[in-house]
Parts: structure tokens; C-alpha cells; sequence
């Protein structure tokens, strides 16, 4: 039994928790022996057993005495390691926080603690969310636990997410937090067969996490099934006062949202979205799960979303801007790195070179281009006018549809390697999800099946802001339809 | 058109100085503009700084509610408009006292829009000088150079603690007029209670744009002396700064538009930024801010608690005490000052207890190095004292001698008065034998008075007052003595 208690989704732990079928302690116990195992794919950068006993024992002892339980009393997970965790070290993959263990606890994991969850550690990431393969980070890639039919190289789990997405594939968590800037919670789901939601801007607190792009960042849950995300939002989500961006709206108990009812739902298909030379699987995919909803009593319509094509580069613009002023603040003179020099200026320099990797750099170089004078209107202030095109978009085709569905990335899971030299290409596996972050509109993954190289792949619905109880709703639907039981192999 | 008497000459003629003020004025409030830490002047090092003021990975402003409403009060104050929507931008740079590497600022959209402000010259003559914007912005930390031979120290207590920067247009022309607007604001800003206008600790700081032109051309370009701060250096700075830039020019150079420091040490401007630092803000709207959306209702009430002001009291003060408006001027420019006086003539002379706060009062408390609100005679103790006058009690120059006294001890002037024996001779005998006393022994002196030197009168009151140890009621001196004299 014990050896399978990793593979329960959250739902189902949490039944076993309270039927008393086994403890929180087994529980944890079983996911830090599958992360000793499963150490090679690298998905955690520090693992905390002490920590994950400990609360696990708490977690017991409530249970034990009939305490009043959160709704994730004992369940096992995995920590981005963009959230702030009082006492343990936190470094956004950057080699530039490393060693930094922040005195203050992240709104959405002190959330998570309040509920009763479990933390195991630490996991992996793109340096400072910005990749979609996890190869950014300082720490290392990760690998994805599927591999490719009859090959055996290393697949990367997508990013920057990359870990949290690993650790839930490889049945090292139950569930894992992760954040999303323009995909980086959807496209790993979609590379891992896990299920992975970016909530609406403002659904959940940016506070005491890692900020990448101000006005994109958004925390999410993945796991393993759309109830287990459903389960776990319910605790992240909610207003907070020290994020002025946190909205102030009640947060609904998104497992009601889970009826597999989806009769007479107006699901959008947007034609934009079907690019030149996409891969016949991925629209097969597409088809298919327009089908499925179809087939369970939705409707499909065409919807326009003329400025599309203009999202990525608008992405590309607004996010390293941000992220050029929000790293600023990584300067040697506080808290993580510092490398001396023999003026002000020659300790910001050597300690930035030494402790930001290439793409940060790369990123922070644009940003502070689309910034400067003489280039700000030409770049940032037209990106924000086409964000306000793009928004329009999507109100004018929540008009006529509840739900817009796409596939959540291009292509599955690539090698270590593959696509991983030209930037613009890497930027390319954005291309579906982009838009839902510059928007603020919540986006969800499910698994919709393998290719025929056996790996996995996603489908996306993007929903109207704070409606994310349709995209549960739908999202269960296509999981039903779509049985994904497939696991990789060995884990 | 240039005021003639405004021009200063240089060798190829005349010359007008242009200036502009940008005032940077500490908001009075309990905790900083975007976090929670306190702003109590003078803690320890590093004692007063949050999480959020040291731009810790993952911490989020969030706007202060009371520096808001302090910042309107202002604006409301300079009678300018208050936008009901403005943003936060971000201003990014590189400085070891700077943590998140930018500034939270507004740029493009302040909260507060044109205003104006009256200035009181010299002469009588009133001049309007107009108010571009006023905006809320973090300040930054100190850099603590003298504390280490090679390394610098950093204080962050007062990084993110809000001011007000208030911006005028270049309305003022001369080094007095950019004086009499600092005093004039600081007096606006001290008595709305938004900043406490202290420049020797920094809780106000200056920024002067000085500029010069011959009379009718074009502006010429400007030189920004950054952090003046006292009302003196401000003008010492700008007399410097104007003649600066008028020798390059006389001498076929060009102004270069930069920023400078003025040291008071040397008495002279120099330049402050190398090329190399040349600085690109790169302003944008800081995301971690939703834009600032102020509820007109919530403006008007703020405006409903607006304290009288400085134009208005001295207005008041002319037309209901009948003083003059120089005199009004001096009682209005300060709060405490004007509410002092107010006291003090409620139910006298308004003149004469003008008279005594200006004068007496001043004077001493000057002396003393002093300020009205720890003087040791209270507006009560002052009545107490001219009530003393107004019924005879005792002289208006016994009464000088008595507020020494009561300055010097605290002592209510009625208990002076009488233990002193200082009470005025209203008896006709006494004051009759006096004069029969002093008239005997000056009986040349009578004589010449009587032979048409009426100016010999003064000799006698003064003799006669000697006497009477300067308690004779002098109207009654006067009346007894011009009779006897005349025989």
C-alpha cells in the first residue's frame, strides 16, 4: 500500500487521510522516498524532510484529536522555488539569491500551511521564471519523466515550472504551486500530463513571491487531476491586503464548479489560433477535444481573435521591461550575492555578470531597452496599446462564447538541446498561452493524450476573468472524455 | 515685460534672472508612503525599515491612505486641482541608498495639478507665482560617506518615507522673491500640518532652476542647483548661479544644462553629475500599483477641514482688528503666531495687543532665540498685563518694565505690580505735591516757561515722573502740571 500512496491524487489522500486508511507521516514518507529515488531528474533544489515530518506529525495529531482540518490537511507537496519561505532558502534558480533564506513566509504558502499541507521542498525553475525548459535555471535543468518511444534522451518538463511539473509527473508530490508570466504553469502541464491552472490576474497574492513581470506573475496549482487543482486554488486564491493587485472578490469552493455538465456551454474555437505549418497531431488534439465537448452537449463556434499574432512580441516587450526594474533590486547590497569591486558601479557590475545567467541578462538588456528614452513609445507604450487591443479581443468573443479552447503549446516536450540555441524559437512555445497573461484572463491545461511518439499533450481553455469555476467545469469535462491514465514509464 | 528694478547689470548690459522651485516636503505622517515602518526622525540606523523599504524579494508596496489625504490637503491648500486619477511610476537607478533600484514616483499624472501661490514682497505689492504640480514620491536612504575610510554606510530609515515634490512655474525673478515663496509655502504647508517645513533636518528641500536672459528674449537655458537647504543658501546660491551663467555669456561661452551643488563653505555652485551618470529614468507605470482613484466626496470632506490659511487670516486680521496689512502679515505668518495674537485681543485693543505681540514679545523671544509656542508668557499672562494698561492700573511704560519681568520670571503681571508697588499715581494731592516740589527747585526754568519756552513741558513731566518713580498717570501729570505752570 505505502509504495502507492504517492500515486493518489489529492481527492483521494485526502479521503485515505480521513477514513484513516493511513497517516499524513506515511504519506509524506512515501513522496521523500520517491524524491530520493527519483533525484537524477533534478526537480528539487532543496528538499526539507525535517520540515515535511514535522508538519506531518502536526497534521496527525490534529486528525488524531478531531481538530478542526484544513482542506489540505496532509497533503504531501512541492514549493517553486519563486514563493518565499520563512527560513528556507529561496533563489528563483538564480545563483544571485542563493544562500538567501527570506525571514517572511509568501501569502499563498502561508495559505497553503494554514490548511494543513506539507511542505517537501523546493522545487527547480527557470532563473527567475524566465524560460520554458528549465534549462535557465542556475541549478541545473530538470528532466521530464517521460521520455520519447524507443529514446532514450533526456525530454525537458517545459518551464519555467519545470520542477513543480516534474515532481507531480514523477509522483514526487501530490501537488505542487508554481507561477505563470505568459505559460509557465500551463505549457509544463502540457509537456507532463499534469494538470496546471494560471488563475486570473489578481486571484491570488503576488505577495512574498519572486516578482518576474509585475503586471503578468500569477500563482497557480498543478497537479494531477482538475479536482486535485480545483482543491488546492480554493486555498491559494483570496484577497490580500499587502498586494494591491489582489482583488477583493469571495473565492468559491471551485470543487462544486466539477459537475461534468457542460450542455448548452458556448465553447469558442479561435481561428487565429491554427498556425501555418502546426503539427497535424496537435490539430487532431484540437478537433478532438472540440468533439468531446461537443459530444457532451457544448457548443462549438468560430471566434476571431484578430490581434493574436501581435502577443508575443507585445509579450516580449512588456515582460522584460518589467522584469529590468523588478530585478534591479539584485544588486549585492542587501541580501544574496555580492561580488566586490573597487567602486559602486564595479560591485553592481561583477556581482550582476556573476549572478544573473544568460536569458536574465538577455531579458534585462531588452527591458531596459524598450525603456529608455527615445524608444519607449516606439516599444512599451505600443505594447501596451496592443495588450488593449488584445483584451478587446477577447471581450468581444465572450460575447458569444463561456469558454475559448485551444491547444496549450505548439509541439510536446523536446530534448535537452532541441530548440534550445535560437531564443526566438524557445520564445515560440508561448504562442497560446501569452495571451491569457497579458489579458489577466485564468487559463487551464488538461492532458488530452500522447503523440505518437508517446508523449503528452494539452489542451488549453482560457475563461472570462474570475470565472475560473467554467474552466474547472469544462477541464473536467475533457478529462472524462479524454481518460488520460497513461503514466510515464517507471514512475 | 521685465520689472526694471529687477535687472541686474552685466557688461553688456542688463539682465533678467529666471527661477523656478522645486520643493521637496516631507509628509507628516505616523508611517512611510508604501509600508508600515515608522518615520520618527532621528532612530537608530536601519531601526525603521520594513521588508518592503528594502526591497526584499517578493515585497509589495501599498499605498498609505493618510499620505494621500495629506497630499490633496496640500493641494487643496495651494488651491490647485486635485486629479481624481493619477499613477505611480517607477523611476529606476542605480544607488546603494536607492534598494529596489527605482523610486515609486508620479510622472506623467501627479495628484495634484496647477496651483498658485501669493507672494508677499517688501513693498506692499502682492505677486501671484504659479504651482505646475505637486506629486507623491518614496524618498530614498542616506549614504553614510564618513563612517569607514573605504567603505559607505547606509541608513534606510528614510527610505520610503513620502514627500511631496511641488513644483513651480519659473514665475519668480529675483533671489528675495524665491525667499518669500519658500516662506510662503513652508507657512502653507505648517499650517495645513502636511510637513513641518524643517529644512535644517531635511523634512524640506529645495531645488532651484536658475536661468538668465536679456529682458525680452527667449528663456535661456537652465542650470538645476539640486538640495539647497536653508532659505539663506537658496539665495546666496542663486545670486552666485546668475552671475555664473552671465559672465560665460558675456564672455561668448554657452550655458550647458546640467545639474550643480551649491557649498555654502565656498560660497559657489559647481557641477555635480560626470557625463558617465548621465541618467535615463526610464519611467513606467510601476504594475505593482493600481492607478489612484480618488472619491470626490472623500476631496470635498478634506476640504471641509481645511484650516483658515495664511491670505486669508491676514485678510481677516485687517478687516476685523483694523490693523495694517504689513502688520497682519507679520501675525499671520506663522499659525501659532496668529492664534497667539487672536487670544491675546479678544476683548481688548486689537491695536494695541498687535503692539505688544510684534513688539515686546518678539523682540524678546528673538533675543531669547525662542518661538512663540515656548514662551514664558502665555497669551493669557499678555492680556492680563494690557488689562493692566486699558484701566489704568499702570502706565504703558511701567507696563514695558512689568513684561521684562514677566518674561524673565513667569510671574502674572498683577502679582508684579503689587509686590513692586508699581500701581500708577491717580492721586491728585500726590501728584500736586510733586509738582510744587520739583517746580521749587527749577524756579529759573518756571520762569522761562513762562516766558514762552513751551518746550521746557517735556523737561517738567520728565522730572515729575523721575520722581514719582515713574507712576504718575501721565494724562493726569500733564493736566495738573500744564495748570500750575501757567500759575
Amino acid at each position: 500500500m505505502s509504495a502507492e500512496l504517492n500515486s493518489l491524487t489529492i481527492a483521494g489522500a485526502l479521503d485515505g487521510l480521513a477514513k484513516k486508511a493511513f497517516s499524513a507521516t506515511e504519506l509524506a514518507h512515501a513522496h521523500l522516498k520517491a524524491m530520493e529515488k527519483h533525484r537524477d531528474l533534478n526537480a528539487f533544489v532543496v528538499e526539507t524532510p525535517e520540515k515535511a515530518l514535522s508538519m506531518a506529525a502536526a497534521s496527525d495529531a490534529r486528525r488524531a484529536k478531531g481538530e478542526a482540518l484544513g482542506a489540505l490537511d496532509g497533503i504531501a507537496l512541492a514549493i517553486k522555488d519563486l514563493f518565499c519561505t520563512d527560513g528556507v532558502q529561496t533563489t528563483a534558480g538564480s545563483h544571485i539569491l542563493e544562500g538567501f533564506k527570506p525571514p517572511y513566509e509568501s501569502t499563498v504558502t502561508a495559505n497553503l500551511w494554514k490548511a494543513g499541507a506539507v511542505m517537501l521542498g523546493k522545487v527547480n525553475m527557470d532563473e527567475f521564471a524566465m524560460g520554458s525548459s528549465n534549462l535557465t535555471s542556475h541549478f541545473g535543468g530538470v528532466g521530464n519523466p517521460w521520455q520519447r518511444k524507443g529514446d532514450n534522451r533526456r525530454l525537458v518538463p517545459g518551464g519555467s515550472s519545470g520542477g513543480s511539473a516534474a515532481s507531480v509527473a514523477a509522483r514526487m508530490a501530490l501537488g505542487a504551486t508554481a507561477t505563470d508570466t505568459g505559460g509557465s504553469i500551463r505549457q509544463p502541464a502540457a509537456f507532463t500530463g499534469t494538470v496546471g491552472v494560471k488563475p486570473t490576474y489578481g486571484r491570488c497574492s503576488r505577495w512574498g513571491i519572486v516578482a518576474f513581470a509585475s503586471s503578468l506573475d500569477q500563482a497557480g496549482p498543478m497537479a494531477r487531476s482538475v479536482k486535485d487543482c480545483a482543491i488546492m486554488l480554493g486555498v491559494m486564491a483570496g484577497h490580500d491586503p499587502k498586494d494591491s493587485t489582489s482583488v477583493d472578490l469571495p473565492v468559491p469552493d471551485y470543487t462544486k464548479a466539477l459537475t461534468g455538465d457542460v450542455r448548452g456551454l458556448r465553447v469558442g474555437i479561435p481561428k487565429e489560433y491554427r498556425l501555418d505549418g502546426m503539427s497535424p497531431e496537435i490539430e487532431n488534439l484540437w478537433a478532438q477535444g472540440a468533439e468531446w465537448l461537443k459530444k457532451a452537449g457544448a457548443e462549438i463556434k468560430d471566434v476571431s481573435l484578430p490581434h493574436t499574432k501581435y502577443a508575443l512580441p507585445t509579450y516580449y516587450i512588456i515582460a522584460p521591461a518589467e522584469a529590468s526594474s523588478n530585478l534591479a533590486r539584485y544588486d549585492g547590497v542587501r541580501f544574496g550575492l555580492r561580488m566586490p569591486g573597487e567602486s559602486l558601479d564595479e560591485m553592481y557590475e561583477k556581482t550582476r555578470a556573476e549572478g544573473f545567467g544568460k536569458e536574465v541578462r538577455r531579458r534585462i538588456m531588452i527591458g531596459t531597452y524598450v525603456l529608455s528614452a527615445g524608444y519607449y513609445d516606439a516599444y512599451y507604450l505600443k505594447a501596451q496599446r496592443l495588450r488593449t487591443l488584445i483584451a478587446r479581443d477577447f471581450d468581444r468573443a465572450f460575447k458569444d462564447v463561456d469558454v475559448i479552447l485551444t491547444p496549450s503549446t505548439p509541439s510536446a516536450a523536446f530534448a535537452e538541446g532541441e530548440n534550445t540555441d535560437d531564443p526566438i524559437q524557445m520564445y515560440l512555445n508561448d504562442v497560446f498561452t501569452v495571451t491569457a497573461n497579458l489579458v489577466g484572463l485564468p487559463g487551464i491545461s488538461v492532458p488530452g493524450g500522447l503523440d505518437s511518439q508517446g508523449l503528452p499533450l494539452g489542451l488549453q481553455l482560457i475563461g472570462r476573468a474570475f470565472d475560473e469555476e467554467t474552466l474547472f467545469r469544462v477541464g473536467g469535462a475533457i478529462e472524462s472524455s479524454a481518460n488520460f491514465t497513461a503514466r510515464p514509464a517507471g514512475y | 515685460m521685465a520689472d526694471e528694478k529687477n535687472l541686474i547689470e552685466g557688461r553688456t548690459g542688463k539682465w533678467e534672472i529666471i527661477l523656478g522651485l522645486e520643493v521637496h516636503a516631507q509628509v507628516i505622517s505616523e508611517s512611510k508612503l508604501f509600508s508600515g515602518a515608522s518615520t520618527t526622525f532621528g532612530a537608530e540606523p536601519n531601526s525603521q525599515v520594513s521588508l518592503v523599504d528594502a526591497a526584499f524579494p517578493g515585497m509589495l508596496p501599498v499605498i498609505n491612505k493618510r499620505c494621500v489625504e495629506q497630499a490633496v490637503r496640500t493641494g487643496l491648500g495651494l488651491k490647485a486641482e486635485i486629479n481624481l486619477k493619477s499613477v505611480f511610476d517607477r523611476k529606476n537607478y542605480f544607488y546603494a541608498d536607492l534598494p529596489a533600484g527605482y523610486q515609486i514616483s508620479q510622472y506623467t499624472q501627479p495628484i495634484v495639478g496647477k496651483g498658485v501661490i501669493t507672494l508677499d514682497l517688501p513693498d506692499g505689492v502682492k505677486r501671484h507665482v504659479g504651482i505646475t504640480r505637486l506629486h507623491l514620491e518614496q524618498d530614498a536612504g542616506k549614504s553614510l560617506h564618513d563612517q569607514h575610510p573605504t567603505k559607505s554606510y547606509i541608513d534606510l530609515n528614510r527610505s520610503g518615507i513620502a514627500l511631496m515634490e511641488i513644483v513651480s512655474e519659473p514665475d519668480m525673478r529675483t533671489s528675495e522673491e524665491a525667499a518669500a515663496y519658500l516662506k510662503k509655502l513652508r507657512s502653507i504647508l505648517r499650517y495645513l500640518g502636511t510637513c513641518d517645513g524643517n529644512m535644517e533636518e531635511g523634512s524640506m528641500r529645495c531645488d532651484v532652476n536658475v536661468s538668465v536672459r536679456k529682458p525680452g528674449d527667449p528663456l535661456g537655458t537652465r542650470c538645476e542647483i539640486k538640495n539647497v537647504n536653508s532659505i539663506r543658501y537658496v539665495q546666496q546660491a542663486i545670486e552666485y548661479e546668475a552671475r555664473r551663467q552671465i559672465e560665460i555669456i558675456e564672455d561668448g561661452g554657452t550655458i550647458k544644462q546640467e545639474t550643480r551643488l551649491y557649498d555654502p563653505g565656498k560660497g559657489e555652485t559647481r557641477s555635480m553629475r560626470s557625463k558617465e551618470h548621465a541618467h535615463d529614468y526610464r519611467y513606467f507605470p510601476d504594475p505593482d500599483l493600481l492607478p489612484l482613484v480618488l472619491d470626490p466626496d472623500w476631496v470635498n470632506e478634506i476640504k471641509a477641514t481645511l484650516p483658515e490659511l495664511p491670505d486669508e487670516k491676514r485678510a481677516r486680521f485687517s478687516r476685523d482688528y483694523g490693523l495694517s496689512d504689513y502688520d497682519a502679515g507679520v501675525l499671520v505668518s506663522e499659525k501659532e503666531v496668529g492664534a497667539f495674537y487672536e487670544s491675546v485681543a479678544k476683548g481688548r485693543d486689537p491695536k494695541l495687543a498687535a503692539n505688544w505681540v510684534m513688539g515686546d514679545l518678539a523682540g524678546l523671544l528673538n533675543k531669547a532665540g525662542k518661538g512663540i509656542t515656548d514662551s514664558a508668557v502665555s497669551a493669557d499672562a499678555l492680556g492680563g498685563l494690557i488689562d493692566l494698561i486699558a484701566d489704568n492700573t499702570i502706565s504703558g511704560r511701567i507696563a514695558k518694565d512689568v513684561f521684562a519681568e514677566m518674561f524673565e520670571t513667569g510671574k502674572p503681571a498683577k502679582d508684579i505690580v503689587e509686590t513692586k508697588g508699581l500701581r500708577q499715581v491717580t492721586d491728585t494731592g500726590a501728584i500736586d505735591a510733586a509738582i510744587d516740589d520739583i517746580m521749587a527747585k527749577n524756579a529759573d526754568k518756571v520762569a522761562e516757561y513762562r516766558g514762552g519756552k513751551d518746550k521746557l513741558l517735556g523737561f517738567f513731566v520728565g522730572q515729575v515722573m523721575k520722581a514719582t518713580g515713574g507712576k504718575a498717570n501721565p494724562a493726569l501729570l500733564n493736566e495738573r502740571l500744564k495748570a500750575k505752570l501757567a500759575g
